[in-house]
């Protein structure tokens, strides 16, 4: 894509299913894109709004409020261990907030883009990646209410805090694989437009967000981690709260194959559905 | 051949349209199709084959058995009616979509503009959509700071690049977009149409642009309708007509043969409307013959026969275009003049005698249709006539007045005489 590439002497071949041979070397070429792509989802999403980015430490903020009153004041859900239960759902929230934001806004993406879909060439894979990239930096500025959270309640993270960003990593296998292959979906039968904020809304209560998955009984406990976002919810906590949250591994291990197997089917479904795009959008 | 940088083997591309039946006469009947239409798409999204919405489906090639070379350096044109082909060619040749039979082989960076302007954000300021688009266009940051000088320069909106685009007037818009555009690095441009944006004055420094490209020794493809274009930039042309390759030549000939396809007796099909059709349509001139040539200063006299269903308040209606495929005038029957379709079921014939217009000389369209009055058009077939303006001399001067002046599609004529009256000195302000 730049004009300093040398001359490459082998034609480029245009014909049926050609695209996919050539897909990998593409998307790298084409990596300028994505990060313009992306500094535009960001640069667009507060303009003409008051708050601007306050809009980033509210919503997050509001949602652990409103869980904290509802689960742990109304409910009486028990908070496992000796943490506050603020810090506890926030801790749970944040992993889930990056998880469906990454669905929601990628699964419209393509959609969204039509326009540059059928009039440009470029890896589609690119337009719901970049919409990764708004859903990283909500998180990042998302983290630092948690650190201020911890600072208010005392609670002192251990040497698990260094594994944080492995379990971000995962949140994002997690949520890419779903969020790939909805995006190519919904371009294809937009049904699935009113799908996923209802999977988003079930998923919320599914995973272990209000509440710590010790309640769920033991005997359900393994079922219950085929929920990729039990092991990684599970995990956030762990690295974040220490020995309070200790990880349950045969259920990890089961939300680490989940995760595997989703993003797998995931990028597959899209790459099949992608060579069409330019015909269906 | 060593310089051939594009070649199409067999090139062939389907797609797959839906039809409707009948029409919805009663409300059973249209549940009833409701039902069986959601069953078959059910089987559709189970099988995973491409959900149609009708209720008979059918396979269309929009291009079929083409075959080309073009070595580099080269211009060509490629021309066609709409729905020829041209645009899934170049939607082939750019990548967006993939063939469904045969192959391209391509050497060389491509760049394609099927659009000026794709992927302007409305709430990004200008100089942010420069970077934008031509990161789209496939420019590295570097290259677009490169250039963004000249870039905004070219486009004469310095004043207003750090405002939001949705504040910009539609010509500004366009004006920027089309200065990215110009100053993209390509070994093959693909453009198409992009020369029916802003006034007169900017298409033609669009197109001295072009034509600057163009004799830098890249190889360009050019689509349009802009036949006046297409003659001065390119010497060869290729001509499609219902998807396949109809002619490739010296572009004097291939205009020719273009012309010409237009008042061949095997038509284009015209299609159908739901309630009212649009059979046929030609010029007459002043003995009641089929012509392609009208002088200005007589009426114009357009031949229409259509069919109707019997709907009450429709409206028989006439875009005139000019080469650039702008609309230069528009005529309705209901609106203007309180004329409705016929309120009988039946195919009946009209003629619409015009007020005479001087029209400067080149080709112009007549695009015709049926509405719905002020509700929603019908049926609607675009450059169903065309003719040509041979020459345009008000009262009889020895002057050509042409469309490619850039000073629009008429001459105005004045209706009373035209005199200078001396002044005394001071008065007059």
């Amino acid at each position: 894509m730049s004009t300093a590439e040398p001359h490459s002497p082998a034609p480029m071949i245009l014909e049926a299913g050609r695209t996919d041979r050539q897909y990998w070397r593409d998307v790298w070429r084409y990596r300028e894109l994505f990060f313009i792509l992306a500094w535009r989802d960001v640069a667009v999403r507060y303009k003409q709004t008051m708050l601007g980015i306050a809009w980033a430490f509210m919503r997050p903020f509001l949602t652990m409020v409103v869980f904290t009153v509802v689960f742990g004041q109304l409910a009486k859900l028990p908070p496992g261990g000796d943490v506050p239960y603020a810090v506890m759902v926030f801790a749970g929230l944040l992993p889930w907030t990056l998880f469906s934001s990454i669905l929601s806004d990628a699964s419209a993406s393509v959609v969204n883009n039509s326009n540059l879909i059928s009039k440009v060439f470029f890896p589609r894979l690119l337009v719901p990646m970049a919409t990764v990239m708004v859903a990283l930096i909500d998180f990042a500025i998302s983290l630092t209410i948690l650190a201020g959270l911890m600072i208010w309640y005392g609670v002192m993270p251990g040497w698990q805090i260094l594994l944080l960003p492995v379990f971000v990593a995962l949140t994002l296998a997690a949520a890419i694989g779903p969020a790939l292959w909805a995006s190519a979906l919904v371009v294809k039968y937009r049904d699935f437009r009113f799908v996923i904020p209802f999977v988003v809304q079930i998923g919320l209560y599914a995973s272990p967000v209000g509440f710590s998955s010790t309640i769920v009984p033991e005997q359900w406990r393994l079922l219950y981690s085929l929920n990729p976002m039990v092991g990684i919810i599970d995990g956030f906590r762990w690295s974040i709260i220490g020995g309070a949250s200790p990880i349950y591994w045969p259920g990890f291990l089961i939300s680490l194959g989940a995760i595997a197997l989703i993003m797998w089917v995931g990028i597959a479904g899209f790459r099949r559905i992608e060579r069409d795009f330019a015909d269906l959008v | 051949m060593a310089d051939t940088v594009i070649r199409a083997e067999n090139l062939g591309k389907k797609f797959i349209i839906g039809h409707r039946d009948t029409r919805d006469t009663m409300f059973r009947e249209a549940m009833m199709r409701g039902a069986r239409n959601f069953l078959r798409k059910g089987r559709d999204l189970v099988s995973g084959r491409l959900v149609v919405e009708g209720d008979t489906s059918e396979e269309v090639w929009a291009l079929r058995d083409v075959n080309f070379e073009i070595r580099r350096g080269e211009l060509v044109s490629i021309i066609g009616h709409n729905g020829a082909g041209k645009t899934t060619l170049l939607k082939i040749l750019s990548r967006i979509t993939e063939p469904t039979l045969g192959r391209v082989e391509i050497r060389g960076r491509v760049t394609s503009l099927l659009e000026v302007g794709t992927g302007f954000h409305p709430e990004l300021t200008g100089r942010e959509n420069v970077f934008l688009n031509g990161a789209i266009l496939g420019m590295t940051r570097t290259e677009v700071r490169n250039r963004f000088d000249e870039i905004v320069d070219f486009s004469g909106v310095r004043k207003f690049i750090d405002t939001p685009v949705k504040r910009y007037s539609v010509g500004m818009y366009a004006r920027l977009a089309f200065a990215v555009a110009a100053h993209l690095e390509a070994e093959i441009l693909v453009i198409d149409e992009v020369l029916a944006v802003g006034d007169a004055e900017f298409q033609a420094r669009c197109l001295d642009r072009m034509s600057e490209v163009a004799t830098s020794g890249r190889t360009v493809l050019f689509v349009s309708h802009n036949l006046a274009a297409v003659t001065a930039l390119t010497r060869r042309a290729i001509v499609f007509r219902s998807g396949q390759l109809a002619f490739d030549g010296p572009v004097e000939s291939a205009l020719a043969h273009y012309s010409a396809s237009f008042s061949r007796a095997e038509r284009r099909d015209w299609g159908r409307g739901r309630q009212a059709t649009l059979i046929s349509a030609e010029l007459l001139d002043e003995r009641g013959l089929p012509t392609e040539h009208f002088t200005p200063g007589t009426p114009l006299r357009l031949h229409v026969v259509l069919e109707t269903g019997g709907l009450r308040g429709m409206s028989l209606e006439v875009v005139l275009r000019n080469e650039y495929n702008l609309p230069v005038a528009f005529y309705s029957s209901n609106i203007f003049n309180q004329v409705p379709l016929p309120g009988t079921a039946g195919r009946y014939e009209c003629m619409l005698s015009l007020d005479s217009y001087y029209l400067a000389s080149g080709e112009y369209f007549f695009d015709l249709q049926t509405t719905m009055t002020n509700v929603s058009v019908d049926h609607r077939v675009d450059s169903a006539v065309h003719f040509y303006v041979d020459s345009c001399s008000p009262d009889g001067i020895p002057y050509n007045f042409k469309q490619g002046q850039g000073f629009g599609s008429q001459a105005m004529r004045l209706s009373a005489p035209l005199e200078f009256k001396p002044l005394p000195d001071g008065q007059g302000r």
